[in-house]
């Protein structure tokens, strides 16, 4: 097991960043994830934890130990490729043993080993098949047991589910847990799905254009997120754009000034800024609500989603904002077309610097 | 810095195909394109002034005859190809299975014997005319093929398979929603063809067009045999060098060479080019039944007739290799029929030495092409480097040479002692032979192997690397079985065209190598008919069990075998 540490770590491709002055530390035994819309850079920050890149810049380090031009097959970490990329010439006991072989265990320790691992994954019925003749979800578990086999210090994991319908990805989750915690291995994850990244993680790296965005516990990410992009990023929120003036927040959209619960950091202070509100932190009723920030709309979309309702509310011209409420029977529903009245309370507004365009 | 590491291993891998190439090809072409240049040891541009001077115009002709030969083969060899493709691939009627599979018959015939046959059926004394004569009591033979028609039949017969099977996989790929879009909206079949069909058979016509006019240009053995007194160039390198002329033949080299160069990087371009070819997958064509009866049987009648003039050559050969010698002299017909032919090759060993050297050489040729050809592939497909398409393109030239000129580039080349041979003379030894086949077949292989290379996604290389594997057992474990059935078939497939090899053979045999197709000729000098034609079935054999192998066992389609 080992802590990564990456230091500075910029990648170039002929003139493309692909990832641009990383700094991070992965503790060991953590499940870390990282998180990011396409070609923004994880699978490059990944293979150069792999060793099949070297760093632009910047160093890859293994606990103290220098990693940054060790060559792939020295590295003893264990990847599981978006593909599965088992070897198509070989019977599943062979693909699992390869590493092993690799690394001249007795013949006999290869075998009970092979079985130990393949029972970890439930694979012992299929011990003799040829990879050719399993299943999406089978030859994912081939690749995941080929990976454990070695007994990595560090496990990688490249889109690993991608490949797999809805159901089976959600199995193969809890499974990739589970086999996490049994061996208590390092583990970095690459996904652009969020749920994925939020359900599993210890913590998640929010990755955009080549830059890490931020590094916290997925609550972190989720309640604090560090600015527009990662709040938009993961899961659902309303971004009104403010102006900072004279000790107040005023948000033209809204048309008023926005009370929120701690004083702006001074250092935000001359950034261009957004609010974010999470649409199942904002108050909504028919009847009259007294305090801050209070606002009327017209419920324009009601959408039933099942354990939740979505309502789609427009407060001007153009303005709109999502509110999610939990199904609590019939009667609670909106109807489309009704006058309501919002509050968005202080203590769950977050002021955000802005590092997207304005629309 | 690590990246250095793996250009050193990069540089490893190249520097014995680089050595190869060097020395092999490169440098007999340039010591070809020198003595071309020089006329009693002096420099001069005066064989030039021979050759497009007056003073010697049959240079001239054959050039014009070559270039004109080869125009009318890849036209007749596309009127037989591409009707047959079409009728194959788009109606379904009995025996359509068996017809499609024999209509590739003609390339399991190595060149010289398929010329041979041919001789045996239409020539002078062929079978054919003289039962003709036979028949209608005539007073001499009707027709007999010789000079260009001849050529061209011969060519026609043995290059339409070309057309056949670029233009059959091609239309399997279309997709056929296109062409019913097109009936939707209201086309008929004339203009569904021409607006929509034709132009997407469009590369693969020019594809095969390219291939045809490459081969016939380079054609050696059906002018050899057929042209009597009519001048190509391929045959004038020959004549020039038997004459002692080396200036001359290769100054004719270098022309053809430039001829046949131009055409590889054009093709290269053509085929590099983005074209409309279809991304859809997994749609067979579609064939339509032909439910008129008369058509049918028609169709039926006319396919096994095509089969009888398909396969005549194939069983004229199995026949008079079982006439044995001196039993077939002034006869119509032969008469005697027994394996004497072939026992005689067990018994007698001035019969089985050139089988025996040819089988030898090839193999020795093949074992080379089979190590040059991975390590070449696996560079050119999965390593990076500066000057990898000038690379690409040298690999390509043994290819795009024509046969003769590949001899004569190694007999200028080897006439001395050079560093490339290890400080021999090779020419006039007997390893010159095997050098000329392994530099023949070295496209060959690394094409075949390529082919399965690109397939092999780098991410399982990248899996065995991080599950600790050092290069060279990756390489070995891994990669090497994965692609082992594609090297097989190229190998296998340079090794019969090895022993059927008659151009490079005529220009650099010895004594003491003497392989089988100049043992043919020696035969038909002496009339001994019978066993020329049972060494034609020993190639004839073996080409066919290597295409069932790479067919039924490594898994290759016959198209790929070209
Ligand atoms: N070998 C390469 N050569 C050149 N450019 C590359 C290479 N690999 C990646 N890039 C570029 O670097 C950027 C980051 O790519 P990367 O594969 O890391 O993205 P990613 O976050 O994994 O995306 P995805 O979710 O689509 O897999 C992209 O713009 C990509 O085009
Ligand atoms: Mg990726």
């Amino acid at each position: 097991m080992s802590a990564v540490n990456l230091s500075n770590i910029t990648k170039k491709f002929g003139n493309v960043t692909a990832v641009k002055e990383l700094d991070l530390k992965i503790e060991e035994g953590e499940f870390f994830t990282f998180l990011g819309p396409s070609g923004c850079g994880k699978t490059t920050t990944l293979r150069m934890i792999a060793g099949f890149y070297y760093p632009t810049a910047g160093k890859v380090k293994f606990n103290d130990r220098d990693m940054t031009t060790v060559p792939p097959e020295k590295r003893n970490t264990g990847m599981v490729f978006q593909n599965y990329a088992l070897f198509p010439h070989m019977t599943v006991a062979e693909n699992v043993a390869f590493g092993l072989k690799v690394r001249k265990l007795e013949r006999s320790k290869v075998k009970e080993k092979v079985k130990e691992v393949l029972g970890k994954v439930r694979l012992e019925k299929f011990i003799d098949r040829q990879v050719s003749q399993l299943s999406g979800g089978q030859q994912q578990r081939v690749a995941l047991a080929r990976a454990l086999a070695i007994e990595p210090d560090i496990l990688l994991l490249d889109e690993p589910l991608s490949n797999l319908d809805a159901r089976l990805r959600d199995e193969m989750r809890t499974e990739i847990l589970r086999l996490q915690r049994d061996y208590g291995i390092t583990t970095i994850y690459v996904t652009h799905d969020q749920v994925e990244a939020l359900s599993m993680s210890d913590r998640i790296a929010v990755f955009n254009e080549g830059r890490c965005q931020q590094i916290g516990t997925p609550t972190e990410i989720y309640n604090d997120p560090v600015n527009d992009f990662v709040a938009e990023f993961i899961g659902e929120t309303n971004l009104y754009n403010v102006a900072y003036e004279n000790n107040r927040l005023h948000c033209a959209d809204l048309g008023m000034d926005i009370q929120v619960e701690e004083p702006l950091d001074e250092r935000l202070r001359n950034q261009e800024l957004k609010i974010s509100i999470r649409p199942e932190a904002v108050k909504v009723s028919d009847e009259e609500i007294t305090g801050l920030n209070v606002l009327r709309g017209k419920v324009k979309i009601v959408q039933f989603t099942g354990a939740a309702v979505h309502t789609l509310i427009e407060l001007s011209k153009g303005v709109q904002l999502k509110v999610t409420t939990l199904n609590e029977g019939p009667f609670t529903y909106l109807q489309e077309g009704v006058e309501v009245v919002l509050q968005l309370p202080p203590e769950k507004i977050r002021v955000v610097p802005s590092i997207r365009e304005r629309a | 810095m690590m990246l250095n590491a793996e250009n050193r291993k990069t540089a490893l891998l190249l520097i014995p195909i680089i050595l190869v190439l060097a020395g092999y090809v490169l440098y007999p072409s340039i010591e070809t394109t020198i003595e071309s240049f020089q006329r009693d040891g002096t420099a001069t541009l005066k064989n030039y002034g021979d050759f497009f001077g007056s003073k010697a115009s049959s240079n001239l002709e054959a050039l014009w005859n070559s270039v004109y030969i080869s125009i009318l083969s890849v036209l007749f060899s596309a009127l037989i190809g591409v009707p047959l493709a079409f009728i194959f691939n788009r109606y379904d009627f009995p025996g359509r299975k068996f017809f499609s599979g024999a209509a590739i018959m003609p390339i399991v015939l190595p060149s010289l014997v398929g010329v041979m046959s041919f001789m045996f059926l239409y020539g002078e004394a062929g079978l054919v005319p003289n039962a003709f004569k036979d028949l209608f009591n005539l007073s001499k033979v009707p027709f007999s093929i010789g000079g260009v028609p001849g050529i061209l039949l011969v060519h026609a017969y043995t290059m339409y398979p070309y057309f056949y099977m670029t233009c059959s996989s091609a239309i399997n790929n279309i997709d056929p929603s296109l062409e019913d879009a097109a009936y939707n909206l209201g086309s008929n079949r004339w203009t569904v063809f021409w607006k929509v069909t034709f132009p997407l058979l469009t590369p693969a016509l020019v594809a095969a067009s390219l291939l045809v006019f490459m081969v016939s240009m380079a054609s050696f053995s059906a002018p050899f045999l057929l042209a009597g007194g009519f001048r190509v160039l391929s045959l004038q390198i020959y004549f020039s060098k038997i004459n002692g002329n080396l200036e001359m033949a290769a100054t004719q080299s270098v022309i053809l060479s430039v001829v046949s160069i131009s055409f590889l990087l054009f093709m290269r371009w053509f085929q590099n080019r983005r074209d409309y070819r279809m991304a859809s997958k997994g749609i067979g064509a579609h064939r339509s039944e032909v439910s008129n009866p008369f058509l049918k049987w028609t169709m039926v009648c006319l396919g096994i007739v095509a089969m009888i003039i398909l396969l005549l050559p194939h069983a004229t050969l199995l026949i008079l290799s079982l006439v044995p010698e001196g039993t077939w002299t002034w006869q119509i017909y032969p008469t005697t029929f027994n394996l004497e032919n072939y026992i005689l090759l067990f018994k007698d060993t001035s019969i089985w030495d050139p089988v025996r050297n040819s089988l030898f050489m090839a193999f020795v040729a093949s074992l080379g092409c089979f190590a040059f050809g991975i390590i070449t592939s696996y560079a050119l497909v999965k390593r990076k480097f500066i000057g990898k398409n000038l690379l690409d393109i040298l690999v390509m030239i043994p290819w795009a040479l024509p046969a003769t000129v590949v001899g004569m580039n190694l007999i200028l080349a080897f006439n001395k002692p050079t560093p490339f041979s290890f400080g021999q003379t090779l020419v006039g030894t007997f390893w010159i032979l095997p050098l000329a086949y392994f530099v023949r077949f070295i496209p060959l292989v690394v094409r075949s192997t390529s082919a399965v290379l690109e397939q092999l996604d780098d991410s399982i290389e990248e899996a065995a690397q991080n599950l600790g594997a050092k290069w060279f057992y990756t390489f070995r474990k891994i990669v090497l079985p994965i692609i082992m059935p594609g090297v097989l078939s190229g190998t296998l497939l340079a090794f019969v065209q090895a022993v059927g090899e008659f151009p490079t053979s005529v220009l650099l045999y010895t004594l003491s190598n003497r392989p089988i197709s100049i043992e043919i000729m020696n035969q038909l000098r002496m009339f001994n008919l019978g066993q020329a034609a049972a060494y034609g079935m020993i190639q004839v054999g073996l080409i066919a069990v290597v295409l069932f192998i790479s067919y039924k066992f490594l898994g290759v389609k016959s198209e790929k075998t070209m």
